[in-house]
């Protein structure tokens, strides 16, 4: 059952990807000069079924980038580029059509759900919120049948649609917030960390969901997590962003396995394999903290932490090069 | 891990040193972030004015303008080049009088509030950091005191002893205290959960040492802002009083000022410089605090400065 | 592995038998806590592993003395802890709890100086012949790879980043020169690209001032990384303990294997999702609290023993400070066999 007919999505463009970003920038306003630059000048493609996940660190701009994408960025941010949602701009789109694409067309699972949720409703109540917006007028009956249908895709009982939010645990509430996602039947679903604050063994079964979705309902999603080793299980293709661009991109495996870029390699390495006898002992990490957008130094913005920095890195930020097997890496000491 | 600029040679300071050092930073770095609200600045600009002229009073009006028997100005005169603001029903100027005022009704004010925040504060910690039959008793004797209708307690009590300035500042603040204390408590209960305090446990504190260095301090910004809320009850209150009839006889205050005006029918004689005058300074008193309190929240509030 | 010296060698905090209960709201009574077993010494790193609500948050605070068992013990040196503040106070000295959350761990109110210095002069460490408080609080940021330390001195926490947040609360606890820490899930709160320098941070601790250390985490990766003897825990028991490389190479009890499986980019074992979460602590199952859930049970591959795992509770797994034990039946059962069981490696 579709939950999206009273607001009509914009018509789709026929061959256009689910959800393409074309050299986007946003800069949050702050008073100072130059503001503060969080996203400069991604590209990123996502088609139906595919999974595409966003790997970086705090300060990285996954955060602003995954709220660009249905234009929810706050007022202070300046945005120039596109972001095609099936071919049209959601960035200058109308308003009518925007409000069809917010959640009917595109939805987010936000970084620290579990507090998302308001305390005093019941989880019920919450997730018919978004059905009743984009379809108003339809009879109690229908919405509740449509909410256990959710529930149960997730993986909880529908019985729980009683429950407050207090009286479920951080993996159910983490689901409640997936079904909601949900609600109106996306064509992308954009998920940033939502299993960072869980338990491997509910991680394991809420990764499980998710892929079952892309599987069944030829959703697209967009994955966003600092866990490398998360992304490489689920995502198809994988985009490693640092300071605000993206500093590596391919498949999932390969990104993961073989990293070109020196900050992908040091991401990888931060979750050891079990079993890895080179990972006893020899925990790996980066000098040094992520990078404060405001003070980026010139040149390459990962030089100060790299081991691999040289004299060539410095004059300017290095250009995604694309390499063989739809591979893509910024650092010009890559084979050298 | 980048070096603070100005710290030298700060391995060579003791801590004493280190402590002062960071202190009268902080001191004027809350400076700064007050000046930037308009409002409080104003607020403080008028509170000084007051203060200074309740301080400089000898200097301002002369003493003996005050006593009954040596007025010999004209009876409830209106404004005149001699007497700025009139005279009263006994022939004294208005304005030696307000200005004499001030200083009881800002002493009364303060010295109510320091006793209101004092047993507030203690009550307030107590109640909210122990549990169990202690903390249930406080809160008990706090909620008793809340509950009891202001007014009559006061009357009561200024008829048991007897009217007087010290007796008033004692009526104000025995009856304002669970206010503060409630308020304290509420926020001592926030505190006494947070990972710090428990991190203190776990290095060896005692109670005594999680209180003082922990839970006081951050209750401690909260107990400013409202004292200065306070202040402004406190001030209104012995107003409030005084003009009952309540205050002490020997000395005027604003609220005397009123009430005599009052007795004496200024309302129905045209008298608005016998009225209007303390009624004015009450309010601007008591807004000049209301103004500084908030203003003061603000800067201290580390939540409220986070969002900045 | 550190040098063994005597004093590293008597250094021990176990506890024996600890439960803890607490009572909901509804008036049933939850054991966060059910009999735990557990020794650290001086000069290795235990990881104490679990998901949420597996207890072991509880059982690192009840080794400190925070939480007050109903039943059991903690022994630190071989004799029993007291409950009066004396004796806490003497074990606080000596084992040293850091708090996850850096941010809220630290009162926002006290620079960097006063958090770790405040251990100094809770215990009354500066004494006046020896070094002033600065150079033992300047000694304490350094080793906690804080340089230079004086530069630091004034500032707020606030104004660190989540790594340096979490090196001044090691070095608060450092600063009373502890024998042992225990730290709550250290770098969870951590960027991912700052996680390596503080479990370097903590291995470095281990090797240059024979701390022990414990790890509470739910991380298997981060066991592997740091770890010399890992400790499983499941609604508040310990259900397998040893030393790393056997316990997460060829784990014997079958909640270890189905958590390593799901861990991400686990090539080598297929993958076994467990269906529902853990129970309600006021609830736990009969008989082994993991049946309901157990994949060998539930596959058949345990039925020899399907009676025992249904009926018959486990005794509280003993802390072996060398071997690698199991609560369970189906491996109890495979141990008493006249096979080799050695040989019999689960995968």
């Amino acid at each position: 059952m579709s939950a999206a007919t009273a607001s009509e999505l914009p018509a789709s463009r026929t061959g256009a990807p689910l959800l393409e970003i074309r050299d986007l920038h946003v800069t949050y306003a702050t008073g100072e000069e130059g503001g503060l630059p969080a996203v400069r000048g991604v590209d990123l493609t996502v088609e139906r079924g595919q999974i595409v996940g966003v790997a970086g660190e705090s300060g990285c701009g996954k955060s602003t980038l995954a709220s660009t994408i249905l234009r929810l960025q706050p007022p202070n941010a300046t945005v120039t580029g596109e972001v095609f949602f099936e071919g049209n701009d959601v960035l200058t789109m109308r308003w009518g059509d925007l409000r069809a694409v917010r959640w009917a067309g595109a939805s987010i699972v936000f970084q620290g759900a579990l507090h998302s949720l308001n305390p005093v409703h019941r989880i019920g109540r919450q997730i018919a919120e978004p059905i009743q917006v984009h379809t108003p007028g339809q009879d109690e009956a229908a919405v509740t049948t449509r909410i256990g249908e959710l529930l149960e895709q997730v993986g909880l009982d529908p019985e729980r649609a009683r429950s407050y939010p207090h009286q479920l645990s951080g993996g159910q509430k983490q689901r409640v917030m997936i079904a909601m996602a949900l609600a109106c039947d996306p064509h992308l679903v954009v998920a940033d960390e939502p299993t960072t604050a869980l338990d491997v063994m509910v991680q394991a079964q809420v990764l499980t969901v998710l892929s079952d979705l892309v599987r069944d309902r030829e959703v697209g999603m967009l994955m966003i997590s600092h866990d490398l080793s998360v992304l490489a299980d689920l995502c198809d293709k994988i985009t490693v962003m640092y300071a605000g661009r993206v500093v590596e991109s391919g498949p999932a495996a390969q990104v993961f396995a073989h990293p070109l870029h020196p900050y992908a390699g040091a991401l990888s390495a931060a979750f050891p394999r079990v079993g890895d006898p080179a990972a006893r002992f020899a925990p790996a990490g980066l000098p040094g903290d992520p990078p404060d957008p405001r003070n980026l130094t010139q040149g390459c913005s990962f030089a100060p932490r790299c081991a691999l920095a040289a004299d060539a890195c410095l004059p300017a930020e290095p250009v995604l090069t694309t390499y063989d097997e739809g591979r893509q890496a910024a650092c010009v000491r890559i084979g050298r | 891990m980048s070096a603070d600029s100005s710290a030298a040679p700060a391995a060579q300071l003791s801590a004493a040193q280190l402590a002062r050092r960071r202190r009268t930073a902080a001191w004027r770095r809350g400076w700064t972030q007050f000046r930037a609200h308009r409002s409080g600045m104003v607020g403080l600009c008028i509170l000084t004015i007051f203060v200074v002229a309740a301080l400089a009073a000898p200097l301002l009006a002369d003493r003996s303008g005050l006593d009954v028997t040596a007025a010999n100005g004209p009876v409830l005169g209106p404004p005149s080049s001699h007497y700025w603001l009139g005279t009263d029903e006994n022939g004294r100027s208005v304005l030696t009088l307000l200005i004499w005022g001030a200083r009881v009704s800002l002493f009364v004010g303060l010295l109510a509030t320091l006793i209101s925040m004092v047993i507030g504060t203690l009550m307030g910690l107590v109640s909210g950091y122990f549990g169990g039959f202690i903390g249930a008793i406080t809160f008990r004797v706090t909620e008793w005191f809340l509950v009891i209708p202001f007014l009559p307690l006061a009357i009561v009590l200024s008829t048991v002893l007897g009217r007087g300035l010290f007796n008033i500042v004692l009526v104000i603040g025995v009856t304002s205290w669970p206010g503060t204390a409630l308020l304290i408590r509420s926020q001592t209960l926030s505190i006494k959960e947070r990972p710090y305090v428990e991190r203190a446990q776990a290095i060896g504190a005692g109670r005594r040492h999680q209180i003082t260095k922990h839970v006081l301090p951050n209750v401690m910004p909260m107990v400013f802002a409202n004292t200065t809320l306070t202040v402004a009850i406190a001030i209104l209150t012995e107003t409030t009083l005084s003009f009952l009839g309540l205050g002490d006889p020997t000395r005027t205050s604003w609220g005397t000022m009123l009430d005599d005006a009052f007795q004496v029918g200024s309302i129905t004689t045209g008298s608005w410089w016998y009225i209007l005058p303390p009624g004015i300074c009450v309010v601007l008193v008591v807004l000049s605090f209301t103004l500084i309190g908030q203003a003061l929240e603000e800067v201290l509030n580390p939540r409220l400065r986070a969002r900045q | 592995m550190s040098a063994v010296d005597d004093t590293t060698t008597k250094t021990e905090l176990s506890a024996e038998g600890v439960r803890v209960e607490f009572t909901t709201r509804s008036g049933r009574v939850a054991r966060a806590l059910d009999g735990a077993d557990l020794v650290i010494r001086g000069g290795e790193v235990v990881a104490l592993v679990g998901e949420s609500g597996s207890g072991k948050t509880t059982l690192a605070r009840t080794l400190v003395g925070l939480t007050t068992p109903a039943a059991g013990e903690v022994r630190w040196q071989g004799e029993t802890l007291g409950r009066n503040a004396r004796s806490l106070k003497a074990l606080r000295r000596r084992v040293q709890l850091v708090l996850q959350d850096p941010l809220g761990a630290l009162n926002p109110r006290h620079t960097v100086y006063d958090s770790v210095a405040e251990g100094l002069r809770i215990h009354k460490l500066v004494t006046k012949s020896g070094p002033t408080e600065t150079e033992m609080v300047a000694a304490a940021l350094s080793s906690a790879g804080l340089r230079p330390p004086e530069g630091l001195f004034l500032r707020y926490p606030h104004e660190l980043s989540g790594g340096q947040r979490q090196r001044v609360l090691i070095a608060g606890a450092l600063a009373l020169q502890p024998a042992l820490l225990i730290a709550d899930e250290p770098v969870s709160s951590l960027d991912a690209s700052i996680r390596g320098e503080i479990l370097a941070l903590l291995l470095k601790l281990r090797a240059e001032l024979g701390l022990g250390v414990l790890v509470v985490t739910h991380d298997l990766g981060l066991a592997w990384n740091i770890a010399d003897r890992i400790a499983v825990m499941y609604l508040g028991r310990v259900v397998e303990a040893g030393p790393t490389e056997e316990v997460l190479t060829a784990p014997q009890h079958p909640y270890t294997q189905a958590l390593l499986s799901v861990v991400p980019e686990m090539d080598r074992l297929e993958p076994i999702v467990l269906r529902g979460e853990i129970p309600d602590p006021t609830r736990i199952p009969s008989g082994c609290r993991f049946h309901p859930r157990c994949p060998a049970l539930a596959s058949g591959e345990a039925d020899a023993v399907a009676d025992l795992c249904r009926g018959t509770s486990l005794p509280i797994l003993p802390s072996d400070p060398d071997g690698h034990r199991s609560a369970c039946h189906l491996v109890a059962s495979r141990v008493s066999t006249p096979l080799d069981h050695r040989g019999e490696a689960q995968r």
